[in-house]
């Protein structure tokens, strides 16, 4: 059996390993490796595409993991201040939002978006004194607010499930001893279920800076790193992409361990 | 009504607190509706979100389903089930995918099982929580870049060049159904084995002592006690499994090349290429009432066999 788990290890970290490996093949093909070189990471780096795809995902991983995390937050705490039907209508939403397949809500998100820019934007035109009215499109706003969907949702359990195992001698005491509510929210509740937020954030964020099949619909003109990389990948592999994806994955990884770490902490430090 | 009078003067002599046992873990004092509101304005950003970008995009799929397609493409207004009535046209990747899936996920379990016992029940003490964070990590990093590894793994540069050098030649290992099988497990490999492993972790460890104590051989202690208490965390593995790879799209297109081909390229094609969204729609929403009907039937499987009620995965 420890042989079976050995290669099971071997078989979920050897191809990462790989990819990372020829990120530094002096050569082109995967069949040799003909000697070290951090060639490909400047001509990654030097790619303006590239570069631009980068932080456009930078952006929208950022903006929409704080919206989450920040919405999440507020939603775990009121959960826990109304009544079981609320709680489990609220959960079944939830829950949908994490396990609708990411085609079905990329698409429906960009029927909406569509539907609804088609009537607000002659709207727009007709209230707007000039001749060039704002105009609603798909793009930043809309990865945003669907990638936001997934990671509130996310958020809001982890948080929850933190929430849950809270010590609750520690709220009384605050109160009896006369702390007003905002008080005891900010030295009592906030430090305990930070650690919960702060991991809800980075796993938001690795969601939103991974995600393709989401924003491939939503994205309309914009391009996020994954976006780039699937339309290059389709184009033909070159070792170009092992140096972007050896820096993702190195990204990802440092996240989801800090995440792990955070979750891990039982207590605040002082 | 004096009731409900009393409790709310009650609760403001306590300082608006709750009674014990139901007590939220943020307090407000003061009078019920500031209590309300506050909760409301909690809530607020959360169902604003929710419904605006979960609940009125269903809907809307939901009526295009029932709508045709106009003649520049995009949609018209109609209420018809032609739309269902044309599922048989995307067939294949119905089937590809009502087969493949199962299978995916059945594969998943045959390797997650071994790995999620050893680590519950085998695995020493301080080795268990490295190990876990090692299963955990692949599933939270880009499914894009893993599944990318074994297009260069098993591309016509990578093993197949390899193989030429031992006598195999001409070896295609890239867009079969067997390499797109072998994307489906690495990439939910993580997600299988987390809910095993939880299941198997609250196992009672006495009652396999007690198993063996009353005679049983180690066999049908695994197959009585072991694997009847972990079924709740099978079931919940494979149904998510299988639910996400219904959706599946970036393991059939960069693994299957274009040959396998899922229900989820089927809804790329319609809506980013040739445009038929009432069609899309009909097809995204059939997508959803099966993966409802594996979660219903999965949950229903789980309770009977194990009497227990289902594991959440978070």
């Amino acid at each position: 059996m420890r042989a079976f788990v050995v290669a099971v290890f071997a078989f979920l970290y050897l191809p990462i390993a790989l990819v990372v490996l020829f990120s530094f093949n002096a050569g082109h093909h995967a069949s040799e490796f003909t000697g070290f070189s951090v060639q490909w990471y400047g001509k990654a780096l030097s790619n303006p595409f590239l570069v631009e795809a980068l932080k456009n995902s930078l952006f929208i991983a950022t903006t929409s993991a704080l919206l989450a995390a920040f919405c999440g937050t507020a939603a775990a705490l009121g959960l826990q201040r109304v009544g079981a039907r609320t709680r489990a209508l609220f959960d079944a939403l939830l829950g949908a939002a994490i396990v609708v397949p990411g085609v079905v809500i990329g698409i429906s998100t960009l029927v909406a978006l569509v539907q609804l820019f088609a009537v607000v934007n002659p709207f727009l035109a007709s209230l707007w004194p000039t001749d060039q009215p704002p105009k609603l499109s798909l793009g930043y706003g809309s990865i945003i607010a669907a990638h936001g969907l997934f990671s509130m949702a996310l958020v809001t359990m982890i948080v929850g499930t933190r929430l849950a195992s809270l010590d609750r001698n520690l709220v009384e005491a605050s109160s009896d001893l006369y702390a007003t509510p905002l008080t005891t929210f900010r030295s009592i509740v906030l430090p305990q279920i930070m650690p919960a937020v702060i991991a809800g954030f980075l796993l938001a964020f690795t969601f939103s800076f991974d995600d393709f099949i989401i924003a491939f619909f939503v994205a309309g003109a914009q391009t996020t790193l994954p976006i780039y990389v699937f339309a290059s990948i389709r184009r033909g592999v070159t070792p170009e992409i092992n140096a972007v994806a050896t820096i993702v994955l190195c990204a990802s990884v440092l996240l989801v361990l800090l995440a792990q770490w955070q979750l891990g902490r039982r207590k605040p430090s002082p | 009504m004096s009731k409900t009078g009393h409790k709310t003067s009650q609760d403001n002599a306590t300082g608006g607190r709750k009674s014990a046992g139901s007590q939220p873990a943020f307090p407000m004092r003061g009078s019920l509706l500031r209590k309300n509101l506050m909760t409301a304005l909690l809530l607020a950003p959360a169902t604003l979100w929710l419904v605006v970008f979960l609940v009125l995009p269903f809907i809307a799929i939901a009526i295009f389903s029932v709508g045709e397609r106009a003649p520049e493409g995009g949609y018209q207004a109609a209420l018809t089930f032609a739309q269902y009535a044309n599922l048989p046209a995307r067939a294949t990747a119905f089937w590809n995918t009502m087969v493949l899936a199962p299978i995916g996920a059945l594969a998943c379990l045959l390797v997650a099982y071994p790995v999620a016992y050893y680590l519950a029940l085998r695995a020493p003490q301080r080795w268990r929580l490295i190990l876990l964070a090692l299963i955990v990590i692949p599933f939270w990093t880009s499914l894009l870049m893993r599944t990318y590894a074994w297009m260069y793994i098993l591309g016509g540069r990578g093993i197949p060049a390899l193989l030429v050098y031992v006598g195999i030649e001409d070896l295609r290992l890239i867009n079969t159904p067997g390499a797109v099988l072998l994307g489906i497990v690495y990439g939910y490999l993580p997600l299988m084995i987390l809910p095993i492993y939880v299941s198997l972790e609250r196992l009672d460890r006495r009652l396999l002592e007690a198993s063996a104590d009353l005679g049983a051989t180690p066999v049908s202690t695994f197959l009585g006690v072991t694997l009847r208490l972990s079924l709740p965390g099978v079931m919940t593995g494979f149904s998510l499994v299988m639910i996400l790879l219904l959706g599946e799209y970036l393991i059939p297109t960069l693994l299957g090349g274009g040959k396998v081909f899922f229900i989820g390229n089927a809804l790329v094609d319609l809506f980013l290429q040739s445009r038929n969204w009432p069609f899309g729609s009909a097809i995204a929403i059939t997508l959803v009432l099966v993966s409802v009907v594996v979660l219903i039937v999965a949950n229903r499987i789980s309770t009977r066999l194990s009497g227990a009620r289902r594991v959440d995965l978070i």
